[in-house]
């Protein structure tokens, strides 16, 4: 059951060939029989099954969606009423959150069964889901390397079959990286068209949810149920939602693809190089045109983004003060000693960085030098962005300049940290659509092909996709030990 | 040497909108502790706020209404700093482009007008409280004020006494209640406000350095903490020392300021652009919208009544001096079709001396403007005396009866008619012969003792005129 795709488990389950209860089980027992990944926050057992029961009442009426009865696992940003919601923090430990994010909301009205909550860095802060108060999680490709982050629970749980698809947020690569260093299909939307009401926010201006699976059809479906204007967000898009698996067949003839020469620099692994010149050559079998675009400001996006991300997220953790909700330090002197030990016992080393970096940069007298010089260069890439998608449909390059690295190896050098994000950040910046795609292997570790698009293209860049993972098969490769 | 004021005043004015500024939470007063604060007021993980609309259409409303620039776009700012009783750890604000702009407001003073600016005014949200009392050591939090939908409306440091600040804050008040923006409740903190007071040798251009004194919540403390600050600070520099810029607290109970923060201790608020919200436009169809919506202000309305109703300047001040108690007026003047002098009378005498005595809000008198004109048209048609008209006032005040009902009931027709009228004064003219005798030999005064007695006879419910001409006639000398 395990290996279908969301359209063929959702065929079994109106064929009666399996219930959503023995759908739901079936996964419940591989979560649990490989927990050494540490993919999982929370599983939800009991909350599933009940679920899956409701499902199965409403699969055997008329009525029922795609997603009816599909087992679905959400990243632990997401709040849930009822099931722990940690952010991968001690901070929230403890937290149950009184109300469902419009995502999950979104996933329940559609009746998916919510199998559990998904490790990730803590606050989303990382790319390699190390920064987690609730451990490491490991690469199913390669145990001793990590799956990648912020949602690297997510990628490395698709990837080992542990959930037919999953959600996953993206600041600064967080859908895209993982899905690459796991070999599984991203997709992060344009800012604004997911809802990020009841998403715990790390940096607003760039957060955005979206959906992680094996396959863009699988994908899509997700899309589906995910994108769409919230009144609870002020900053979703009041735009209709297209059906996003209407277009997946469409032909990709006289596709313009622009290969932004900044992609292909000296950073970037000779094996991956390869390996994304092999996946733009299949294109080129499928009707593409290829083209060399530029996007000058690349360079500054790394900084750029560590000054707005971290003001946002210094000021976004400031309600976590031991006052209201979450961690509080035992025996509090005053009201200072409160503050700064909560804080300080319950944060984990990268939060408290980025804390510290955007407190500094949005202090008086560096306010201008960082902050607003940031949100210049923000406009500079932006342009650079639309300038390349005036000249061409999409964009491509590798996702990550490295395949997946050993556990421990980049913690003790944030900059280095930093880097794996290169090819993903700018997109943030821009509020650009991207998709992660399997394109290979280098050294046997999954390769991503990245494919950016024009804002609200979604429909397109899976389509995109699709065609792509009709002619080849690597987002059907199965890690060893997982079949 | 002689020393000149400088005050400028930073009014907090609540706008009354029905939920919170950000949440879809009631803004009600007097609830039970945390009963009015949803999951975006308590700032849990995940919540973002969304722009409460009215409390945007006040804010232009006031902007109209002191002839301000309106910005086409303003932004919201957090303000970060960390307080128990705000949840975010961020008050959501605005800094830059604040929606109200550059603006201004006239104010009388000993009978002079004098014109004050109005720097900015911009929308922001109130944080809860923090209860002291009643934990033993330890701080309570109430959250239900959390995300009121604040207006603070920063002035020119343009007024130069105390008297001026609170002739200016009155206006602001009055003003905000006229547009029905803000409730003006000072005791519940709906209207509260900052000065900012220095001063400086007469003749000099530079100002002195400034005190802010915080959260003064009533005119006559504005007035009593500015000119006892303004006294610390002249005997501070009379001594040689040198006023520090900080954060001063007025103690009513001991008429005293006293330091809270010096400069160097406050906080770096760091402010940026709140990310959760889009820049607010305010559109032509917006003020179009409330333009059209704008009430008559009060220095027009009071120029207005001196021209239609030919009041004096002080009795226009008064019965403008609120939205309601002008139109009660107006309704009295309206229903009853009397003379603008008698119902001003009655309106600004009995009537507000009445609701004084009651301390009641003229919103809760048991005696509605059409109740009132219905009393004052039974004067105008000599049905009842003034004098009776009091009995009857305080009858209406009493019951839900109209007027006519009390006359009715209590049989305060005035008399008339001639001829009763005459029987009663043959019977107290043969009753007093000794008077009559008086009178006739030239004693005026003794003519007032026989309108006395038949007033006594009938009740009062003689017409005093008609009383007055029969006695002349019948007592002829």
């Amino acid at each position: 059951m395990h290996n279908k795709t969301i359209t063929e488990l959702a065929k079994g389950l109106r064929e009666k060939e399996f219930s959503s209860v023995e759908l739901t089980q079936a996964y419940l027992d591989r979560i649990n029989k490989y927990q050494a990944l540490n993919c999982f926050i929370t599983v939800a057992e009991d909350h599933a099954l009940e679920q899956a029961k409701r499902s199965d009442i409403q699969l055997a009426s008329a009525g029922a969606g795609l997603l009816t009865g599909i087992p679905i696992a959400q990243k632990d940003i997401f709040c849930t009423q009822g099931i722990k919601t940690t952010c991968g923090s001690k901070m929230l430990d403890n937290f149950i959150a009184p109300y469902n994010a419009t995502v999950i909301e979104k996933f329940n009205t559609a009746g998916a069964v919510t199998l559990g909550k998904l490790n990730m860095d803590e606050f989303a802060m990382g790319s390699s889901n190390e920064t987690s108060f609730y451990g490491a999680v490991q690469n199913p490709w390669d145990t001793n390397t990590v799956p990648g982050g912020s949602s690297g629970g997510s990628a490395a749980a698709v990837a080992a079959r542990l959930s037919p698809a999953v959600t996953g947020t993206d600041t600064g690569g967080s859908i895209r990286q993982p899905a690459s260093l796991c070999g599984i299909t991203g997709l992060k939307p344009t800012y604004g068209r997911v809802s990020r009401y009841g998403m715990i926010a790390f940096a607003s201006s760039l957060d955005q949810g979206g959906p992680m699976a094996r396959s863009a059809e699988d994908a899509a479906i997700l899309m589906q149920t995910m994108a769409g204007f919230d009144t609870k967000d002020s900053t979703s898009v009041d735009r209709e939602v297209p059906n996003y698996s209407a277009g997946l067949n469409n032909s990709l003839e006289g596709l313009k693809i622009g290969l932004p020469k900044e992609f292909f620099d000296e950073g970037l692994n000779s094996d991956i190089a390869s390996a994304i010149e092999i996946a733009v050559n299949e294109y080129k079998k499928l009707g593409a045109e290829i083209k060399e675009v530029s996007l000058p400001n690349m360079k500054l996006a790394i900084p750029a983004y560590y000054v707005i991300a971290s003001a946002e997220c210094s000021a976004n953790l400031s309600r976590y003060d031991g006052v209201r909700f979450g961690y509080r330090c035992g025996d509090p002197a005053d009201l200072n000693d409160l503050y700064i030990r909560s804080r300080g016992e319950a944060f984990g080393a990268e939060v408290k960085r980025r804390i510290l970096m955007g407190t500094y940069a949005l202090s008086a007298g560096y306010y201008d030098a960082y902050y607003i010089k940031a949100q210049k260069v923000r406009r500079l890439i932006s342009g650079d962005f639309s300038q390349a998608l005036s000249e061409v449909d999409v964009l491509m390059g590798p996702v990550s300049p490295t395949t997946a690295f050993g556990i421990g190896e980049k913690t003790n050098d944030p900059i280095e940290m930093y880097l794996a994000d290169i090819y993903t950040i700018a997109v943030n910046l821009a509020g650009l659509p991207a998709m992660s795609l399997p394109a290979g292997f280098a050294n046997n570790k999954p390769v991503g092909l990245q494919v950016i698009g024009n804002y609200f293209t979604e429909d397109r860049l899976l389509n995109i996709a699709h065609q792509y993972q009709q002619v080849t098969g690597w987002h059907q490769q199965t890690p060893q030990g997982f079949e | 040497m002689e020393w000149e004021t400088v005050i400028g005043l930073e009014i907090h004015a609540q706008m009354a909108t029905k939920s919170k500024i950000f949440s879809a939470a009631s803004t009600a007063y007097g609830a039970e502790p945390n009963t009015q604060a949803c999951a975006v007021d308590l700032g849990l993980p995940g919540v973002l706020p969304v722009l409460n609309e009215e409390a945007v259409r006040m804010a232009v409303k006031f902007g109209m209404a002191i002839e301000a620039e309106i910005a086409d776009y303003s932004v919201f700012a957090r303000k970060n700093y960390f307080y128990p009783d705000l949840p975010k750890g961020y008050q959501i604000s605005q800094m830059e482009l604040p929606i109200v702009g550059i603006g201004h407001l006239d104010i009388e003073v000993d009978g002079e007008t004098k014109r004050i600016g109005v720097t900015r005014a911009h929308l922001e949200e109130d944080a809860g409280k923090s209860l002291h009392e009643d934990f033993h050591g330890l701080t309570g939090i109430d959250l239900n004020r959390a995300g009121t939908p604040l207006l603070e409306i920063v002035s020119e440091p343009d007024m130069r006494s105390a008297k001026e600040a609170v002739a200016y804050m009155r206006k602001i008040h009055e003003l905000v209640r006229y547009l029905e923006i803000c409730d003006g409740n000072m005791q519940e903190g709906s209207f509260r406000c900052d000065a900012n007071v220095s001063v400086r040798p007469k003749g000099q251009k530079e100002y002195g350095t400034r005190a802010e004194l915080k959260n003064i919540n009533s005119f006559r403390f504005v007035e009593k903490a500015i000119n006892i600050e303004v006294e610390r600070q002249i005997d501070l520099i009379e001594a040689g020392g040198s006023v520090v810029q900080e954060t001063r607290l007025y103690d009513a109970d001991k008429n005293e300021t006293r330091s809270m923060r010096s400069k160097e201790e406050a906080n770096d608020y760091r402010y940026f652009p709140d990310p959760d919200l889009l820049s607010v436009e305010i559109t032509d169809e917006l003020r179009a919208q409330v333009k059209a919506d704008l009430p008559e202000l009060p220095s027009i309305k009071k120029q207005r009544f001196i021209e239609q109703y030919s009041h004096d300047n002080e009795t226009a001040t008064l019965l403008t001096s609120s939205r309601e108690l002008a139109d009660f007026f107006e309704v009295v003047v309206k229903q009853s079709g009397c003379e603008a002098r008698l119902c001003s009378n009655w309106v600004s005498g009995n009537f507000l001396g009445a609701l004084n005595k009651a301390n009641l809000e003229i919103t809760a008198s048991p005696i509605s403007a059409e109740r009132l004109a219905g009393l004052l048209k039974r004067i105008a048609d000599n049905t009842i005396s003034g004098k009776i008209a009091k009995q009857v006032f305080d009858a209406l005040w009493e019951s839900d009866l109209t007027t006519d009902e009390v006359i009715e009931q209590q049989g305060l027709k005035q008399i008339t008619d001639s001829g009763a009228i005459e029987v009663i004064i043959d019977k107290i003219i043969a009753d007093n012969p000794a008077q009559v005798e008086q009178y006739l030999s030239g004693k005026d005064k003794v003519f007032g003792f026989f309108v006395g007695q038949v007033m006594k006879a009938s009740h009062g419910k003689a017409n005093p005129g008609e009383v007055n001409k029969m006695l002349q006639g019948k007592l002829k000398r």
